[in-house]
C-alpha cells in the first residue's frame, strides 16, 4: 500500500508540473540577475552596474552645477576680452583644467571606493565559532576586537556587525552607504560617494585640479577687470560692462579658501600615508613620542608615500557588480535568518498523507512562483523531500510557513520545485547545506542536518 | 525503488565543511594569506602542498601589488590621460588576477579535486579568505 502511495505521488507530482513547468519556464525566462541588483549596501547603480553612487547623492549636482556655471561664464564673458588683449592660451588652459576637473569628479563619484563585500554565511559562521571557542560565553555578542601585529605595532581590528567580519586594517564602515570601505578616508557629500582606496587618487586629482582651476579663473577675472578699468574707465564702469565677472569672482573667492585648504590637508595626508579618518581619530599621533608618527603603514619617505597612494597599482573592485548571481548562491539578506524548518521536520517523519502532500506541493509551487528569482528553477535534491515532509506535517501552519520555508530554503535550494522530477543536472556541491551551517548554536539544526542527510532513506522507507 | 537508488547515486558528494584561511596582516595591508595549515585538512592533504599553494598565491598577489617602475608608469600615464586609459586598458593587477584564477583552477584539477577538496578563488570572497570546501568522501569504505 505504501508502495502504491509512493508511486502514486510520483506521477501526480509530475502531473502537477504543468504548473511547475509554467513556473519553471517563467523562472527560466526571468533573466539571471546581476549582483548589483542584490547588493545589500545603500548604493545606487546605473548603466547596468557600471556606475555606482551613494544612496544620497549629496550635493554632487550642486558641485557640478557650480563648476559648469562658473566655467561657462568664464568662457562666455571673460575669455573673449582676454583672448583679444592677452593670449589665446587662456581659454585653452581653462578648457584643459575644466576637463580634468569634471572627469576627476565624475570618476570619484562613480567609482567603487573599495567596498568590501559582506561575509558569506559560511564565513560568518566560521568566525562566530572561532570567537565563541575563544571565550565569550554569552551568546549576545560583545564588542569584538582582534589584535594583530603590523610591522611590529599592535593594531586592533574591529568586528563589523553589519558585514559580519573582522574589518581589515584601515577599513571603516560608512553608515551612509552601509558598506565597509577599504582604506576609508571620508564620505564626501560634495562628491556624493565615499572616498576610499580605489578612488582616493581621483579625489585628490579632483581637488588639486579644482584648486588650479579656481585660482586660474580668479586670476583671469581680476586681470580682466583690471585691464578694463585701466583703459580709462573707472572700476565701477568696468564691472558694469562685465557683470558675470563679479559672479565668478565671488564664487571663486569663497571656493579658493576651502579648496586650497583641503588640497593642502590632503597633500599632507598623502605624504604621510594617512587617511582623514585616522588623522581625525588621532590613531597614530605620537602619544608614545618615540616613533615619529607611529603609523605602521608609512614608508617613512614622502616620495614613496606619494607614489604609493597616487600612482600605485589600481586594485580591482571586489564587489563584482556586473557578475551574475549564481542560481544557488544565498542572497545575503534573505539567508541571514535562521531556518524555521527544524520544528516541522521533527514532528513529521511518520505522517505522510498523500492528499495533503499533493495539495501542499501545489501550494508551495504556487507560492514559490511568487518569489521572483528567490527560488530559481533547479534540480531537486534531498531537501525537497524534507520540505514535503514538513509541509505535509503542518498544513495548518502553512499560510506563513511555505513562503517562509521557501525563502529560507532558498539558500540551499529550489526546494518547492517538484521534488521528484529527476532532472539529473549535476548540483553544485556547495549549494547543499550552506545555510544549515549558519546558525550552528541552534541544536535543532543538527537534527535537521541529520534528517536531511537521511531523508531519502526515511522517506522511502516509510513509503515502502 | 530502482528510481530512488539511482537518484541517490546521482547525487554529488555533499559538502562536509568549509575551512577559511584568513588574511595575514603582519606586513601591512598587502594581500597575504596565512600559511598555517588548518587541522581539518590534515587527513586529506600534505602540509607542504598546502603551504606551497598558499605561498604561490601570496607571491602572485605581491606581484600584483608590487610598487615599482612599471606600476608607477602605469599610474602616471593614467593620471595624465585623466584616467580614461583605464577604460580601454587592462590594469596590471587585473592581468595578475587572471593568472591567479588560472593557477587556482590548475591546482584544483591536479591536487585538490582528487582529494575531495575545492579551492575558491579569494577574489570571489572579496580577497578576505581562501575558502577550502571539503567534500564528504562517498567512496566505498569511507563512512557517511
Amino acid at each position: 500500500m505504501k508502495n502504491c502511495e509512493y508511486q502514486q505521488i510520483d506521477p501526480r507530482a509530475l502531473s502537477v508540473s504543468p504548473l511547475s513547468v509554467q513556473s519553471h519556464t517563467e523562472k527560466k525566462e526571468q533573466r539571471p540577475r546581476r549582483k548589483w541588483e542584490v547588493f545589500p549596501g545603500k548604493n545606487r547603480f546605473f548603466c547596468d552596474g557600471r556606475i555606482i553612487l551613494a544612496r544620497q547623492s549629496g550635493v554632487l549636482p550642486l558641485t557640478l552645477g557650480l563648476i559648469v556655471v562658473t566655467c561657462g561664464l568664464f568662457f562666455a564673458f571673460d575669455c573673449p576680452f582676454l583672448v583679444e588683449h592677452l593670449t589665446i592660451f587662456i581659454p585653452v588652459i581653462g578648457g584643459v583644467l575644466f576637463v580634468f576637473v569634471v572627469t576627476s569628479l565624475l570618476r570619484t563619484s562613480f567609482t567603487d571606493p573599495g567596498i568590501l563585500p559582506r561575509a558569506t554565511p559560511d564565513e560568518a559562521a566560521d568566525i562566530e565559532r572561532q570567537i565563541d571557542t575563544s571565550g565569550s560565553s554569552t551568546y549576545r555578542p560583545p564588542p569584538r576586537t582582534k589584535e594583530i601585529l603590523i610591522n611590529q605595532q599592535v593594531v586592533k581590528l574591529k568586528y563589523c556587525f553589519t558585514c559580519k567580519m573582522f574589518r581589515p586594517p584601515r577599513t571603516s564602515h560608512c553608515s551612509l552607504c552601509d558598506n565597509c570601505v577599504e582604506r576609508f578616508d571620508h564620505h564626501c557629500p560634495w562628491v556624493g560617494n565615499c572616498v576610499g582606496k580605489r578612488n582616493y587618487r581621483f579625489f585628490y586629482s579632483f581637488i588639486i585640479s579644482l584648486s588650479f582651476l579656481t585660482s586660474f579663473i580668479f586670476g583671469c577675472v581680476i586681470t580682466h577687470i583690471t585691464l578694463r578699468s585701466q583703459a580709462g574707465k573707472s572700476l565701477v564702469q568696468a564691472i558694469q560692462e562685465s557683470p558675470a565677472s563679479i559672479v565668478e569672482l565671488v564664487i571663486c573667492f569663497f571656493s579658493i579658501w576651502s579648496i586650497l585648504g583641503l588640497s593642502g590637508f590632503h597633500t599632507y595626508l598623502v605624504a604621510s600615508n594617512l587617511t582623514t579618518n585616522e588623522d581625525i581619530k588621532g590613531s597614530w599621533s605620537s602619544k608614545r613620542g618615540a616613533e615619529e608618527s607611529g603609523n605602521p603603514y608609512s614608508y617613512n619617505s614622502i616620495i614613496t608615500n606619494c607614489c604609493v597612494t597616487l600612482c600605485g597599482p589600481m586594485p580591482p573592485s571586489l564587489i563584482d557588480r556586473r557578475g551574475f548571481v549564481p542560481p544557488d548562491e544565498a542572497i545575503p539578506a534573505a539567508s541571514v535568518s535562521e531556518i524555521e524548518l527544524p520544528p516541522f521536520t521533527t514532528k513529521n517523519d511518520a505522517n505522510m498523507c498523500t492528499q495533503s502532500t499533493k495539495d501542499v506541493l501545489e501550494r508551495m509551487i504556487r507560492s514559490s512562483s511568487d518569489f521572483n528569482g528567490l527560488c530559481p528553477p533547479g534540480t531537486p535534491k534531498t531537501t525537497p523531500l524534507v520540505l514535503d515532509v514538513s509541509s505535509a506535517a503542518a498544513p495548518t501552519a502553512e499560510p506563513s510557513s511555505p513562503p517562509a520555508g521557501c525563502s529560507r530554503q532558498h539558500p540551499h535550494r529550489h526546494a518547492p520545485c517538484p521534488p521528484f522530477s529527476r532532472s539529473n543536472k549535476s548540483d553544485s556541491l556547495h549549494s547543499i547545506n550552506p545555510a544549515f551551517r549558519l546558525a550552528s548554536p541552534s541544536p535543532s539544526l543538527s537534527r535537521t542536518t541529520l534528517i536531511l542527510g537521511d531523508a531519502p532513506d526515511i522517506g522511502f522507507n516509510q513509503l515502502h | 525503488m530502482a528510481e530512488t537508488h539511482s537518484l541517490q547515486d546521482l547525487q554529488q558528494p555533499a559538502v562536509s565543511s568549509k575551512v577559511f584561511i584568513q588574511r595575514d596582516y603582519s606586513s601591512g595591508t598587502i594581500c597575504r594569506f596565512q600559511t598555517k595549515f588548518p587541522s581539518e585538512l590534515e587527513s586529506r592533504l600534505d602540509k607542504q602542498q598546502f603551504e606551497e599553494t598558499i605561498q604561490t598565491l601570496n607571491n602572485l598577489y605581491a606581484e600584483a601589488e608590487k610598487l615599482g617602475g612599471k606600476s608607477y608608469l602605469e599610474g602616471c600615464l593614467a593620471c595624465l590621460t585623466a584616467y580614461t586609459i583605464f577604460l580601454c586598458m587592462e590594469t596590471h593587477y587585473e592581468k595578475v588576477l587572471k593568472k591567479i584564477a588560472r593557477y587556482i583552477k590548475d591546482q584544483n584539477e591536479k591536487i585538490y579535486a582528487p582529494r575531495g577538496l575545492l579551492l575558491t578563488d579569494p577574489i570571489e570572497r572579496g580577497l578576505r579568505v581562501v575558502e577550502v570546501t571539503i567534500f564528504e568522501d562517498r567512496s566505498i569504505g569511507s563512512g557517511r
